[in-house]
């Protein structure tokens, strides 16, 4: 009651002591409406987007070995791969064809793969297909930068002359280097997933950011990551939305290595508070997603009454969070479906939040 | 605000009106219905989320109605279609509980009956088959007594019991007082869908109406057997005949007062035969959930039944003014067939451990809520 009241009468941003106080005490139906209330007035127009795009995995190689990855292999594994130039154009004429406008590409940090391959990826994609490339997450800049003896700034800049168009969030997972150093110690750290996006907005590329929460954090590193995404966008403003999302312990190391103590999942409660206060300590980031591929599409719904105001993407294909034994699996029908269940107008959106059709 | 009446009324103990609940499921303000469900919640049962442990058996798929929607019934003769023996049965029982004994169940409630531990409860429900009598019934409840004597027996729906009547001859409350006596000590509320004669006869023209469903509850509760009452909703109803239907059974509750839970089952569209059917949203089944808690305020619980809800939503509803979770199912073929959410099990640990991240206290209960002792 009190930190609704606190919530209500306040003009400035809430402090991360705030933030603490109301992700660890609030109810969680007085936090919800809260974020329900910073929703709307960001978002007066009762519309949820969602953007028709693929998740292209172009490998599953990666040296990095994250423990809550499902994803990985050796490269010598027999089931590694590095995705042809025939199945990838396919991959995309496939989604040109499903009304899709984008395609996610991400995968392992490959220790064959140098800038060459990825600057001829782009190139050749661009050349055939009118498509928005967002793709390599800042490990994968960051591993391309190394291998290449460049800069972080002129790697972006030599991928985005070849047709890169903007980052995704991931590998941020939790912005803690206490916990990075558990679940991803060869994983880049904070400060180096921060000053890739950093790097990338001084450019004029846009990124999303996301946060990967119930591993081993508490609710103080989940302040130290929302804080420092949203210091980073007071500075910058490159942030196009903020996708929170659970972990999924599945085949991980991290859920069956005990010593991490994870006995169970993040339930459907702890994931709308998360979610909610996510919407309310982010006030400079206009779009906040609900994560229906770790949440199922009724806990979806109900996040667009907790801070959401974005349904993510249709992802025709999903293998990393598959790899982990989620599966749900919505066709573009499904989502459409969904919002206006959940009580919104569906709209198919762009990377930049552009609305591309009202008429779905 | 337009909920400002209802959350006076509901503060000050006052019953609400059609009128209010109607006014409640147009409104969207989730987070005012969720405080005052939860407030009405906190009431009754304090900050208790139960749970059961139990068995679900369902004999046969063998059903003379095939109703539109059930998606589990099969004629005699389908492929797929079934029917259990009592000796199956009690195999079965026995069997699951072997499986059990394997994995390790922490904190079991005391022993009752060599072989049936940690389970308080069978539910026994299924179609209603062309050619077993009432005395096939009386049977497996009496068999089912002799093998596990301490394990309650909670089966058959109004619908069953009625055509149990019919195939006897017996009149409703003889059939009953004879599956009470086999060892019936309380029935499940299904086959109540929805009580609206128009909406009723499009889903399920073949299913006992609305005066008979009520009919075979009251006579249940008169000869001292506990029920349930579900509502189905998310199908071709509208808000006001869900109204409808929770204010026939409220009305019946005031006279008899054997009703402990009320459960509202979220349609399943899949396999269904009825048109453009769609899952209903989380929304909706939070704010029923909400709602029911609201306008049923003779009722003692609301059961979240996280096998049809999916585990998070049903989780999320102990917020939104549901006390109950059911079960650790082991068996429940009836919205698997539909296309339920969730998978056929869950383990304690996961349910205790659901309850207490939405903040309540899990309380494993018996099948007339009395807490088990630790
Ligand atoms: S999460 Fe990414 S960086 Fe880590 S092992 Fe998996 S693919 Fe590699
Ligand atoms: S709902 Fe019950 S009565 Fe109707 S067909 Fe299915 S099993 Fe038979």
């Amino acid at each position: 009651m009190t930190t609704q009241k606190k919530k209500k009468s306040y003009s400035a941003r809430i402090t991360k002591k705030e933030g603490l106080d109301l992700l660890k005490n609030a109810d969680l139906l007085g936090l919800g409406s809260m974020a329900d209330g910073m929703r709307k007035a960001l978002h007066p127009h009762n519309k949820v987007s969602f953007i028709i795009d693929r998740n292209i995995n172009y490998t599953n190689v990666c040296i990095n070995k994250c423990k809550f990855c499902a994803f990985y292999r050796n490269a010598d594994a027999s089931d590694a791969y590095v995705l042809s130039k025939r199945k990838l154009f396919n991959k995309i004429r496939e989604t040109i064809k499903h009304g899709g406008t984008q395609i996610l590409m991400q995968g392992g940090l490959h220790p064959d793969l140098g800038l060459d391959y990825y600057v001829d990826l782009l190139k050749s994609i661009k050349a055939k297909f009118p498509i928005h490339v967002h793709g390599f997450s800042p490990p994968e800049i960051t591993y391309i930068s190394k291998t290449s003896g460049l800069s972080i700034s002129d790697t972006l800049l030599t991928l985005q002359e070849a047709g890169l168009n903007s980052i995704p969030g991931g590998g941020a997972e939790i912005l803690s280097d206490r916990v990075r150093k558990k679940v991803s110690p060869k994983k880049i750290m904070s400060k180096q997933w921060l000053k890739v996006m950093e790097e990338a907005h001084k450019i004029g590329m846009k990124t999303t950011a996301t946060m990967m929460f119930g591993s081993v954090e508490g609710p103080e590193d989940i302040i130290e990551h929302l804080d420092a995404i949203r210091r980073l966008q007071d500075k910058t403003e490159g942030f196009t939305a903020f996708i929170p999302w659970s972990f999924q312990p599945g085949n991980t190391e991290l859920f069956q290595n005990s010593k991490f103590k994870i006995q169970t999942p993040a339930t459907g409660v702890e994931y709308l508070r998360v979610l909610a206060l996510s919407r309310v300590y982010l006030d400079n980031i206009p779009n906040v997603q609900a994560s229906w591929v770790t949440q199922g599409l009724k806990m979806a719904q109900v996040a667009l009454r907790f801070g959401a105001n974005d349904f993510g993407s249709t992802m025709l294909e999903e293998n990393v969070v598959a790899a982990a034994g989620v599966k749900y699996i919505a066709a573009v029908n499904d989502i459409i479906q969904a919002v206006r269940g959940g009580g919104f107008q569906p709209v198919q959106r762009d990377m930049y939040y552009n609305i591309i059709s009202e008429n779905l | 605000m337009p909920l400002k009446k209802i959350e006076k009324k509901i503060l000050s103990g006052k019953r609400l009106t059609s009128e209010d609940a109607l006014a409640c499921f147009e409104s969207s303000d989730i987070f005012t219905l969720g405080r005052l469900a939860n407030h009405v919640a906190q009431k009754l049962n304090g900050n208790n989320a139960y749970f059961v442990q139990n068995h679900h058996i369902n004999p046969t798929n063998i059903c003379v109605n095939r109703c539109k929607f059930c998606a589990f019934s099969k004629s005699r003769g389908d492929k797929g279609a079934y029917e259990m023996s009592i000796k199956d049965i009690v195999k079965k029982l026995k069997g699951q509980v072997g499986q059990r004994k394997g994995t390790k169940t922490a904190g079991t409630a005391k022993l009752r009956h060599k072989g049936t531990e940690g389970f308080s409860e069978v539910h026994i429900v299924g179609g209603l088959h062309p050619d077993w009598g009432l005395d096939h019934y009386v049977e497996i409840l009496q068999k089912i007594k002799e093998h596990f004597p301490s394990l309650h027996i909670k089966a058959f729906t109004a619908v069953e019991i009625d055509y149990f009547a019919k195939i006897s001859g017996l009149s409703l409350k003889n059939t009953l007082t004879a599956l009470k006596n086999a060892g019936l000590e309380s029935m499940p509320g299904g086959g109540a869908e929805i009580f609206n004669a128009r909406v009723r006869n499009k889903i399920c023209p073949e299913k006992i109406n609305a005066g008979k469903w009520l009919k075979v509850m009251e006579t249940a509760h008169s000869v001292g057997i506990k029920t349930n009452a579900t509502m189905l909703y998310g199908h071709l109803e509208k808000y006001k005949h869900r109204v409808e239907h929770m204010l026939k059974l409220r009305n019946l509750q005031d006279k008899t007062g054997g009703f402990q839970a009320f459960i509202p089952l979220a349609f399943h569209p899949k396999n269904t035969n009825i048109d453009n059917a769609q899952y209903t949203s989380g929304i909706d089944d939070l704010k029923t959930i909400a709602i029911s808690r609201l306008f049923l305020d003779n009722f003692p619980h609301i059961k979240a039944y996280w096998i049809m809800l999916g585990a998070k939503i049903a989780q999320l509803a102990l917020c939104f003014g549901a006390d109950d979770l059911d079960g650790t199912i082991v068996e429940e073929k009836i919205t698997k067939s539909a296309g339920a959410l969730s998978g056929s099990a869950m383990t304690k640990s996961e349910l205790i451990n659901l309850i207490e991240k939405a903040g309540k206290v899990p309380v494993e209960r018996d099948s007339f809520y009395q807490a088990l002792t630790k």
